[in-house]
């Protein structure tokens, strides 16, 4: 697989002249990605395929279009997006705070970040569950503020949020630290305002890696399921999301409309990450033409 | 390099830290989610009648999960020996899809196969404050309900049947009336868990709800576990949920544990084996531990799923398919 | 860092609020959530506790799930540089496609990830048919339950990387290659000290996924407890057998873990600082 990859790039090379092709190990590792994204990923993914291709047109509409299954992707997609908004404005002051300052409790608060991942999502809905609850620590709170949050669409939010903060954190915190204080001290001895370096200056350089970042917690959050069942309520038509909907038809041995259901699910994220990419990489090459 | 080889070794070594037992056979039992305890305790006692009976130790191993989730990976080549479910349609399941067992499986063994069953009632708070006796009380606008989903629970669907067995009891063929009761029902649930656990929880840690609609043998057990805190409430009219079980005979056959797997499965009709399961607050068939339990058990009319659905496929296909019955009433609303 | 007084964000109020801010909502949503774990595991005391942890079952699964994340992070590291080399030093057509393939596992719920590997592997499946006859059992096995935590976990070290070695281009490299070092030479020294974070990032988020995962794992593991139970799946098990101090004390393990891995993270930053600042690092070629 390698050799025919070297070769079939081969006059690609040629044409495209600048720099980037001296490196050595194109075809090596691009031979170990294809191989790999192949095996691992593209192989199981043709199941969910062959699976669909199984009904007919008129099934496969029926299924994804069911009022209730078109109602789970609206709840999905509005607490999807309010938690991944609010990941990306509490992720980027982590970021900042994690790379800009010293203090103490630093190393705790950089460790505890990528706990969302190392707990099954199960215990994370179990336990935000225990807090948010009306008996729990802060839903006794809430309760008195008449804020609902366990078994509400806000439940999903919240369960969404924790699971997928780690995304936009991670994202911006490598592009932060490698971010040449040049420019941004110029600017800063010549008068300019924080808020406005900020903006001018340093946001520019950031904001590929905070988009990428949001884009990540909506995807992750879009499939998303051990966590939000604990918290959601699951009443139809309020807080029921797609995820659900999937778990369902598997319950039922309908493969088919399981499988439906999440090849909609899996295009409109692939579509929105290929987008991303694709933007990112035009946007990157605008700054290094500049 | 080095590091990472000890790490996959120490891996290893923690790995093969099984039970050191070596016994002379291996069974292993795939059950629904919530059986742990019941099959811990069984399991102690069919190893001592199997060594009495044949000198042979047996090693029995235990997988639990949601019953249609066990049901697919016996499907797809989870060698189990035994199934022992909360859902006959996930027995099933595994002749039309898997052929692996009989058409006839429910005919092997006493009772549909069932060695022991249990019906819906409710949990209520201390004092039984709403004041809930009956399903018709849990329509009233000031109670709020918790319950597993129908729509990925067996347990959930059991406690729709046993509130249509009723409405049918009450409105006989007017059809209007019995979708109202339901949709109305169905409209007080503030809570659906995907599982019987999870609502459990959700009622008694979370302090959710008036009333958790659930098995009779959960309910009991909640109000013997937390004493006084919690009051039982058996409506007069349930549903006749039984716990099927069965070998799976392409499997037994590859494991060469035909007879063992059967012999699991029959013991369970002994009488010693019917205390255990009545002691889990279940309910058994055998005489004598019938009349032992008597204070316990409810006497109440228990419907089949023939008589309120005509049979499970039909139940199935006509109430929680998508776009069935329970569709139609959720979207009412 | 603290000493670049003409930076953003360098006047005390501004730092202070923002920290603050920070500490506050990190309490909030991550550390209480933790905290609540643990006090949940400790309700019945320490005794308890530790009998739940060595409980043989309990013991097991901590075994089998160190065992996964092990194999996983290995692979995963390798396919992440090599994917992120070729993605980052050469322009090929597809290269786009390439990047977004890797966040599959971002956009597939773990679940259907599980199912679709079930339905591949698996008895009715497509391969799961010759599997069977030459009686290779992939599913409700660990070398199941380790290929879709590789599925799952895949996109990490690569992601990690990308955005990095985008940035910093690769003169360095090209200027290795005019001296005429070997590829994998100019790898070792050039490459790997400047991207050595992010992929010990990368690999600290990979086995925390790993260890953690549970909706794949739980679909081809088939829940055998002492053979195919991890950590995540016992957490579930005890939870649905109502004990709850239980279950909250293997998921503090869990959290332990998490803790553990990233003090060992802290650990090597501030040995490689040390080393930095007391000797240069020699790089003869």
């Amino acid at each position: 697989m390698s050799v025919s990859a070297q070769t079939s790039v081969a006059p690609v090379r040629r044409f495209s002249g600048r720099s980037k092709r001296v490196l050595p190990g194109f075809g090596l590792s691009l031979g170990i990605s294809l191989f790999f994204v192949s095996l691992v990923l593209l192989l199981p993914l043709t199941g969910l395929v062959v699976e669909t291709s199984g009904m007919t047109w008129d099934q496969f509409v029926f299924t994804i279009t069911d009022p209730r299954v078109i109602e789970s992707y609206k709840v999905t997609a509005w607490t999807a997006l309010a938690a991944s908004l609010f990941n990306g404005v509490f992720g980027l002051l982590l970021a900042w705070v994690l790379v800009r300052y010293e203090f103490p409790g630093k190393r705790l608060i950089d460790a505890v970040v990528d706990l969302p991942f190392a707990l099954p999502t199960a215990v994370a809905g179990i336990t935000l569950a225990t807090l948010f609850a009306q008996n729990g620590w802060y839903g006794q709170w809430l309760d008195k503020l008449g804020v609902e949050v366990a078994f509400t669409p806000i439940g999903i939010v919240v369960a969404m949020a924790f699971t997928s903060i780690p995304f936009v954190v991670r994202t911006v915190q490598p592009v932060l630290e490698e971010l040449s204080p040049a420019d941004e001290e110029a600017a800063v001895s010549l008068g300019a305002s924080d808020g406005r370096v900020f903006r001018k200056v340093i946001f520019p350089s950031l904001w590929p890696a905070l988009v990428t970042g949001v884009a990540l917690s909506f995807t992750r959050s879009l499939g998303e399921f051990g966590a939000i069942i604990f918290i959601a309520g699951n009443t139809p038509y309020v807080s029921e999301v797609t995820s659900l909907m999937i778990f369902i038809r598997l319950q039922e041995y309908d493969y088919a409309a399981a499988s439906a259901i999440a090849s909609m699910v899996l295009l409109v994220s692939l579509i929105l990450l290929f987008a991303i990419n694709v933007w990112q990489s035009r946007f990157l090459r605008r700054l290094e033409g500049r | 390099m080095k590091t990472f080889f000890k790490g996959i070794a120490l891996g290893a070594a923690l790995l093969s830290a099984q039970p050191a037992l070596s016994a002379d056979r291996e069974l292993l039992n795939t059950s629904y989610d919530i059986a742990r305890e019941l099959f811990a305790a069984y399991n102690v006692e069919f190893q001592k009648h199997w060594q009495e009976k044949t000198g042979e130790t047996v090693e029995i191993k235990q997988s639990h999960a949601g019953s249609s989730k066990q049901a697919q990976a016996i499907i797809q080549g989870l060698k189990a020996d035994v199934a022992t479910f909360n859902q006959v349609t996930d027995i099933d399941i595994l002749h039309t899809r898997g052929r692996l067992i009989p058409e006839n499986w429910a005919e092997r063994l006493p009772n549909n196969s069932s060695p022991y069953y249990s019906t819906m009632a409710f949990l209520v708070r201390k004092g039984n404050p709403k004041n809930i006796e009956n399903w018709d009380d849990l329509i009233r606008e000031d109670v709020s309900l918790v319950m597993p989903n129908p729509k990925t629970s067996g347990n959930g669907r059991y406690t729709y049947l046993a509130a249509l067995g009723f409405a049918q009891d009450q409105f006989g063929d007017d059809q209007d009336k019995i979708d109202d009761f339901l949709a109305s029902l169905l409209g007080q649930v503030r809570v659906f868990d995907s599982g019987g656990r999870g609502a459990t929880t959700t009622f008694v840690e979370r302090g959710i709800g008036d009333a958790l609609l659930t098995f009779e043998s959960e309910v009991l057990n909640i109000a013997d576990r937390l004493e006084g805190e919690y009051e039982v409430v058996t409506p007069k009219v349930s549903f006749l949920a039984e716990f099927p079980v069965t070998w799976i005979d392409d499997y037994t056959k590859q494991n060469g544990t035909e007879e063992l797997a059967k012999e699991y499965l029959s013991h369970l009709y002994s009488e010693d084996a019917q205390r255990l399961l009545a002691s889990f607050n279940y309910r058994v068939q055998n005489e004598t531990v019938l009349k032992e339990n008597a204070d316990r058990f409810r006497d109440l009319k228990l419907k089949s799923i023939d008589e309120i659905a005509g049979g499970w496929e039909k139940a199935m296909k006509a109430h929680f398919a998508s776009g069935g019955k329970l569709d139609q009433l959720q979207r009412r609303r | 860092m603290s000493l670049h007084r003409n930076r953003v964000g360098d006047q005390p109020w501004v730092r202070r609020t923002l920290i603050g801010l920070a500490m506050l909502l990190t309490a909030i949503f991550l550390v209480i959530p933790v905290v609540v774990i643990f006090t949940q595991a400790l309700s019945a005391g320490w005794s308890t506790l530790a009998g739940n942890i060595m409980d043989e079952y309990t013991l097991h699964a901590i075994g089998l799930t160190l065992f996964v994340a092990l194999l996983t992070v290995p692979l995963n590291l390798i396919f992440g540089t090599a994917l992120a080399w070729s993605v980052t030093r050469f322009k090929f057509p597809g290269r786009k496609l390439l990047i977004t393939l890797i966040d599959i596992p971002f956009a597939v719920s773990p679940v259907v990830a599980g199912l679709l590997y079930l339905l591949l592997y698996g008895r009715n499946g497509w391969l799961g048919g010759w599997l069977s006859t030459h009686d290779i059992q992939l599913m409700f096995a660990w070398p199941g339950i380790v290929m879709v935590t590789v599925f799952v976990t895949c996109p990490f070290v690569a992601r990690e990387l990308i955005p990095l070695m985008q940035q910093q281009g690769s003169e360095e490299e090209e200027a290795g290659v005019v001296l005429g070092a070997s590829g994998w030479r100019i790898f070792r020294k050039i490459t790997l000290p400047n991207i050595k974070w992010a992929l010990i990032y990368g690999v600290i988020l990979t086995n925390a996924r790993a260890v953690g995962e549970f909706g794949a794992v739980s679909v081809v593991s088939g829940n055998v407890r002492g053979q195919t139970n991890t950590l995540p799946l016992h957490v579930e098990l005890l939870y649905q057998d109502y004990n709850i101090v239980g279950a909250f004390a293997s998921a503090s393990l869990l959290a332990a873990i998490a803790i553990l891995t990233l003090v060992a993270k802290a650990f090597v930053e501030w040995r490689q600082a040390k080393s930095e600042h007391s000797a240069p690092e020699t790089r003869g070629v």
